[in-house]
């Protein structure tokens, strides 16, 4: 079941340094801009994924290899951390 | 920091003493069958559903639903092992050796690399979906398939972590080179033995 | 001060339980001594990390149910086959520990600033992050006008009831209730719709900005129904609950 981006706050948190729930994220595939929390999380798997709630194409993946996170954000063409509201 | 312990609690699912002979390293028995995703579930009506396999861009040999119905299915039961580290014994499934599909197809591949509706994949050695111990699956203990565990068909792979059972399998594209699927991009094991432990790449 | 507020936020802090009370039979409100605690924003949340005596040790996200200024508090839910849950909602004693960190999340955030008027809607354990919205509001003195509607599937899974029942004026709780209503019910029935929404949420005139928080499947047909009703997205947020 899919969840949204607030719920990998934590997980965020601890890669980025800060928070990234309301940070912007531009979809590479389709160029919609949302917020981090406005996105469909897919946990448990054998890692995090990520998609853009516009196109459903891949934002980001997470996975934890021995014990290290690996972030990837090849489906991210920007990221804006403090957008003006 | 060491953490502190949170008295009283300790997992869901204890390892299993008397199962703990069959088991991989690393896993430990459930008796749910937890769904794990890594996108929506997709939902294509049957009469739109092909298998195909595939080289190069070029569909070779494609089968509708109903005539993977027609082919000779097999029941099995087998033991599922996922690298999240959970384990399920003795579940049933029905399905069609992907060698009965393979073998209608001439080719000298090495490799597959399984493609699913909403584009996950999954690679795969050509002998070891040949060699009896892959199916393409479309019932679960005596029920067709639920979407969210992979229906209305997916690859049943149980001798490799289930990550390579792809769910809602639509084909195999045919390689002549190992190209890593979906999560071996991600720093997962190209193979993917549980018994050898081959959770990540390098292992 | 700034120190302490980055250390609180980035690394995972020791809680003692403080105090374990139970909301209806499912669900538990856990109060944590958390003394490095940064302070909060209401819809926040954060996560919990219980650890096992072999080492093992699982990760759950639970909503602060409490407001800034208050003991941290989260409610949580007891799911049957849940594996933290049932621990926290049973098991639990205060002196208990566990590691938290936090808080998390400035996006699912309301405050005074970011005015109203409110419409928060609710599914089930979704009105926790809610309800520390409206107890902040109480607790600023803001008069930003705000309006609850909570679904539950019977009046014995409504959590906070005699608190929630308390709001006047200018602050308005309504139930639905979608499996069962005790006799002589005055609220609404059956899941939230359009019907629903015509009579409690605000005019998109009014320029509202909602808080929608539940089960994904709740959530996004709540989202759907506001947007047709000229919500813009923008000024509708959600979080989505899921099984753990």
């Amino acid at each position: 079941m899919a969840l949204d981006g607030n719920a990998i706050g934590g997980l965020l948190l601890e890669i980025f340094g800060s928070d990234m729930t309301s940070a912007e994220a531009t979809c590479a595939t389709c160029g919609a801009v949302r917020p981090v929390a406005d996105t469909m999380v897919y946990l448990r798997g054998p890692g995090t994924v990520v998609r853009c709630c516009n196109c459903a194409s891949v934002l980001i993946v997470v996975t934890r290899v021995r014990g290290l996170s690996c972030v990837d954000l090849s489906g991210i063409a920007a990221l804006e951390v403090n957008p003006r509201r | 920091m060491t953490s502190p312990v949170s008295r009283g609690f300790h997992r869901l699912n204890r390892p299993a003493g008397a199962e703990a002979g069959k088991l991989p390293p690393g896993q430990h028995v459930t008796t749910d069958f937890p769904v794990l995703s890594a996108g929506p579930t997709p939902h294509i009506p049957l009469q739109e559903w092909t298998f195909s396999i595939r080289r190069g861009g070029e569909t070779l040999r494609s089968w509708s639903w109903p005539e993977v119905q027609d082919m000779p299915a097999e029941t099995v039961t087998v033991d599922i092992h996922c690298v999240t580290r959970w384990s399920k014994l003795g579940t049933e499934w029905r399905g069609v050796p992907v060698r009965a599909l393979l073998d209608q197809v001439e080719h000298d591949a090495q490799y597959v690399l399984a493609f699913s509706d909403g584009g996950y994949t999954t690679n795969l050695p050509v002998k070891d979906v040949r060699g009896g111990q892959a199916w393409l699956a479309f019932d679960y203990d005596g029920q067709p398939l639920a979407p969210e565990h992979g229906g209305p068909a997916r690859l049943l792979v149980p001798h490799l972590y289930f990550w390579k059972s792809a769910k809602w399998v639509r084909g195999l594209e045919l390689l002549d080179h190992d190209q890593p699927g979906f999560w071996e991009n991600y720093g997962y094991n190209n193979y993917g033995d549980p018994w050898r432990e081959q959770r990540y790449a390098g292992d | 001060m700034a120190g302490t507020a980055v250390r609180g936020r980035l690394s995972w802090q020791v809680a003692t339980v403080a105090a374990v009370t139970e909301e209806t039979g499912s669900v538990s409100t856990i109060v944590l001594d958390l003394p490095d605690w940064p302070g909060h924003q209401a819809g926040q949340h954060l996560d919990v990390r219980v650890t096992a005596e072999d080492g093992y040790s699982a990760e759950r996200s639970y909503s602060i149910a409490s407001a800034d200024g208050e003991p941290v508090a989260i409610t949580v839910e007891r799911l049957e086959d849940g594996e933290v849950s049932p621990y926290l909602t049973q098991e639990l004693r205060p002196g208990d520990q566990m590691e938290v960190r936090g808080p998390i999340g400035n996006w699912f955030t309301w405050g005074p600033h970011d005015g109203g008027p409110l419409l928060l809607i609710a599914g089930g354990s979704g009105v926790v992050p809610l309800r520390a919205i409206l107890r902040h509001r109480q607790r600023s003195g803001s008069t930003v006008p705000a309006r609850l509607l909570y679904s539950s599937r019977s009046i014995q899974d409504v959590i906070y009831r005699n608190e929630l029942n308390q709001y006047r004026g200018n602050a308005e709780v309504r139930y639905t209730l979608t499996r069962s209503q005790p006799p002589g019910w005055g609220g609404f029935a059956g899941r939230v719709d359009d019907a629903m929404l015509a009579r409690i949420a605000w005019p998109a005139g009014q320029r509202p900005l909602a808080f929608i928080c539940g089960p994904t499947p709740f959530v996004e047909a709540v989202a759907e129904l506001l947007v047709a009703r000229h919500y813009p997205e923008s000024r509708v947020k959600t979080e989505r609950f899921g099984g753990a």
